[in-house]
């Protein structure tokens, strides 16, 4: 089988290199680049994020971040958003009082949790819909998440017709929250798969498997 | 609760080469950091922990080897602690592979650092570590508990608790609490001083110092601390990662 190509979207955003090692391990060919003619070609796209979504909005839209976004979707092409990487594709980001415009592919919020004790940080269950693509081979696995904002609502909705709904993975601190999202085209995991051991290399083979 | 007690191990390392002693039969090279951080990998550990006691600044560059050889076999999270002076040294150790940095006499001498360093990379990837012990003779805090640095060899005469307290406010988005009383003595965590900061801070807390068997660390989580970490009792195979989880979960506490 031939190695896919991915491409992970370097717009200055903290450790990319455990993403880029990651998919490399489970037989990517991966390139680091924040060109976005290179983003758009790739066969799979791999949107990092750490931090701020202010911040990373603010990065994202330095590289063409929501137009290569929104051409690839377009095209059915695969996108795989990881932690504010997943965040930054609903409407909108409010943190510390800052609202910010989001990339707009879904509908909703990303606010802060409300937990004792934040950030939300190490290992916990996801609850997996039962025939997930996705998390084939890994539904009960421990997956290691580290932030304090989440989406806390899922508001695509399924009787709308042609628009498919998405196949939605939640996960609980302090209140349930959306830990993944299978939507066409664009598949998101709040979670860091590339830090999440085995469990974690197996969702990223899934998704290299469809490309 | 659905969150896991995280399971940490440390390793000090010095000049690439883990020291304090290593003791695994299994093991070609145990001083080799690599090796060993895929090695507790594969016995599940959730974390690691590396400690540059690097005392002179020539051998520090090796640290970034170490890291970048680590981040391109184990995919699990990676802190890196000891002597980091600026955000241009968690930077390059972030570029390396590290998910998290620690700090601790940097921040003390410099507490603007941990607030810089939260704007620049996210509190999430911002560990401050604090050595506490117990005081004694003249000295008196609040609380009953000072900072030290050096390895618990000089007192600050700041109180531990408030520090702790004060490190999350300005940006820390974990707090290492090393017991420096309980260190070495694998007589057990320092409970108390585990509740204490609990009791003030609402950011995670890893519990360091004193474990000598698997009821030490059930016992560390059941007083308020989110994860637990050792080094030289997983070194040694006194205790293993599966006991300390096996004990974990029979007293009801989740683990991966």
């Amino acid at each position: 089988m031939d190695r896919p190509d991915v491409v992970v979207l370097d717009y200055g955003s903290g450790n990319v290199r455990s993403a880029v090692r990651a998919l490399e391990h489970v037989g990517a060919r991966v390139e680091l680049s924040g060109d976005p003619e290179v983003a758009e070609a790739a066969q799979g796209l791999v949107i990092p994020g750490v931090g701020a979504f202010a911040a990373c909005m603010e990065s994202l839209r330095a590289v063409a971040g929501p137009r290569v976004i929104g051409r690839r979707l377009a095209g059915g092409r695969p996108i795989l958003g990881i932690c504010v990487g997943m965040q930054v594709m609903f409407e909108r980001g409010v943190e510390h009082g800052v609202d910010t415009a989001g990339c707009g592919q879904w509908p909703g919020i990303v606010d802060r949790l409300s937990a004792p004790v934040l950030p939300h940080m190490g290992w916990n269950t996801v609850d997996v819909p039962g025939d997930s693509e996705l998390f084939a081979g890994v539904v009960g696995e421990r997956f290691y998440f580290v932030h304090s904002y989440a989406a806390r609502s899922w508001g695509l909705r399924s009787d709308l017709g042609p628009i498919a709904a998405g196949e939605v993975a939640w996960a609980t601190h302090g209140e349930p929250f959306v830990a993944a999202v299978d939507n066409g085209a664009l598949a998101v995991t709040q979670f860091h798969p590339e830090k999440s051991g085995e469990a974690g290399l197996r969702l990223l083979r899934n998704w290299l498997d469809r490309l | 609760m659905t969150l896991a007690v995280r399971v940490i191990a440390c390793l000090d390392v010095d000049a690439g080469r883990v020291v304090k002693g290593v003791n695994f039969r299994d093991l070609r090279d145990a001083g080799d950091p690599v090796e060993l951080a895929a090695r507790y990998d594969r016995e599940r550990v959730d974390e690691l922990i590396f400690l540059d006691i690097t005392a002179s600044s020539g051998s520090r560059s090796t640290m970034y080897d170490v890291v970048e050889r680590t981040a391109d076999q184990v995919f699990i999270p990676l802190t890196v602690g000891g002597g980091i002076r600026s955000t241009e040294d968690m930077d390059r150790l972030l570029r390396c592979g590290a998910d998290k940095v620690g700090v601790n006499t940097a921040a003390i001498a410099e507490p603007d650092l941990l607030r810089r360093a939260a704007n620049r990379f996210g509190s999430q990837c911002i560990v401050l570590s604090v050595d506490a012990r117990r005081c004694t003779g003249g000295m008196a805090t609040p609380s009953g508990f000072e900072v030290t640095t050096h390895g618990g060899r000089r007192g600050t005469g700041i109180d531990a608790i408030e520090w702790a307290r004060r490190g999350a406010e300005m940006g820390a988005g974990e707090i290492l609490l090393n017991s420096m009383d309980a260190d070495g003595t694998t007589g057990g965590f320092d409970l108390e001083l585990i509740g204490l900061v609990r009791e003030v801070v609402g950011v995670p807390l890893i519990a360091s110092g004193g474990a000598g068997q698997a009821a030490d660390f059930a016992r560390a989580a059941e007083s308020g601390a989110d994860a637990v970490l050792a080094a030289s009792v997983f070194h040694f195979g006194t205790v293993s990662i599966g006991e300390v989880k096996a004990e974990l979960s029979r007293v009801g506490l989740p683990v991966r």
